[in-house]
């Protein structure tokens, strides 16, 4: 696939990009594209831009107190040792690169995928497409899943439960907290039983933990649009929008989800017989069908 | 926190602890079937598990595969997990 010719707006090759690279040495520079004018060029520049500061201040020590220099320099080196430390740990616990794959996205990519999520009818192609046996980054396949999108959504879906029992005298900040400490335990109780739900079907796939919950995260844009709607224009309005951005979900999951939990014959469209294909369909209905339920039990009580 | 909940709606008030609450029961569940006065009796013991060797394990399979595999793994951490919630429900309520 050639990138650069379908891309106006890239100014830089797109390099091989690995989900599960070590980008430390390379800052990010691979799955995220330097957006500053002047960014690439200081870059190069910033280690040497921070040896003469370094330089400058202990030639100040130098002239005050020896001891301080050296508890300066010891202290130094003991946090930087702290930090090696707690990144090695971290990403133990945390796979923190393969979530900055998850977060190279643009604008163009976040305007797409809104527009899919509402109005998925018209989309053709839904494959993911890959890069030499790993998954493209979002910023430049409008199917790939992000996380980008879902964290946005939450955030928003907070403000927005909060904004509409302002107004309705109803708001203190503590709901604020437990809005948002209840919608978190729905989408990690979702994302356990579609886990718990996949391993008793033995389906082999290769959705990951964090694509499953991208793609619990994305019904937060409807339940937005359908919260925005009901404030602004009443109750017919919360019910329609909702009813809209429900179907479109709901579309939208089945479509996505086929190419990867059925298997290959099945997501042609072909009509394949056998228990464990209908099992395999009954289950994406399954978990598409559950995201309007959540939409609607999480906003109802926000429209009176 | 029940005012709260009343305010938003009964099915509102989940907070993470709960959640954790709730994970912690069902584990023990879980963990306290007994193998040969329970499990065995109802056809769901290990040695009824071994079906043939296709790619088809089953539903209930599986699920056999997992509750034996969570009751191996939880026993110890278990043992830590509710000593720990018992003293802290003893002391905060």
């Amino acid at each position: 696939m050639d990138y650069t010719a379908s891309q106006k707006g890239f100014r830089q090759q797109p390099n091989v990009r690995l989900r599960n690279s070590s980008t430390d040495g390379f800052d990010g520079s691979q799955l995220f594209e330097d957006t500053s004018r002047s960014g690439s060029q200081t870059t190069p520049f910033r280690n040497q831009q921070s040896a003469p500061h370094d330089a400058g201040f202990s030639g100040q020590a130098i002239l005050t107190d020896p001891m301080s220099n050296l508890a300066m320099a010891y202290g130094s080196s003991l946090a930087s040792q702290g930090k090696e430390i707690m990144d090695k740990n971290l990403d133990r616990f945390i796979p923190i690169s393969k979530l900055k794959y998850y977060f190279a996205v643009d604008t163009v990519y976040v305007g797409k995928k809104l527009g899919l999520l509402v109005f998925p009818y018209m989309h053709e192609n839904w494959e993911v497409s890959y890069q030499q046996d790993t998954p493209v980054a979002p910023r430049f396949d409008v199917n790939a899943p992000d996380l980008y999108i879902p964290t946005m959504g939450f955030i928003t879906y907070v403000l927005v439960a909060g904004l509409a029992l302002g107004t309705q005298n109803r708001f203190s900040p503590e709901l604020l907290g437990v809005q948002a400490s209840s919608a978190l335990v729905w989408l990690i109780m979702e994302v356990l039983a579609v886990l718990l739900s996949l391993y008793l079907v033995t389906i082999n796939t290769d959705l990951t933990t964090i694509d499953l919950l991208a793609f619990s995260g994305y019904k937060y844009v409807g339940m937005i649009v359908g919260v925005v709607a009901g404030l602004m224009f009443g109750r017919p309005a919360y019910y329609l929008s909702l009813l809209w951005c429900c179907a479109a979900i709901f579309v939208f999951m089945i479509r996505t989800l086929r190419l990867k939990l059925l298997s290959e014959a099945a997501a042609e469209g072909r009509l394949v017989r056998g228990a464990r294909n209908q099992l395999r369909m009954y289950l994406t209905m399954s978990i598409a069908a559950a995201q309007p339920v959540f939409m609607y039990w999480l906003t109802y009580h926000l429209i009176r | 926190m029940l005012g709260l909940a009343t305010h938003l709606g009964a099915n509102m008030a989940f907070t993470l602890y709960s959640l954790i609450q709730a994970a912690i029961l069902c584990v023990n569940a879980v963990a306290v079937l007994h193998e040969e006065r329970f499990l065995s009796k109802i056809g769901w013991g290990v040695d009824q598990g071994v079906g043939g060797f296709g790619d088809e394990p089953g539903i209930k399979v599986q699920l056999m595969n997992l509750i034996r595999s969570v009751r191996t793994v939880m026993r110890v951490p278990l043992i830590a997990v509710n000593a720990v919630c018992i003293v802290l429900l003893l002391l905060f309520g």
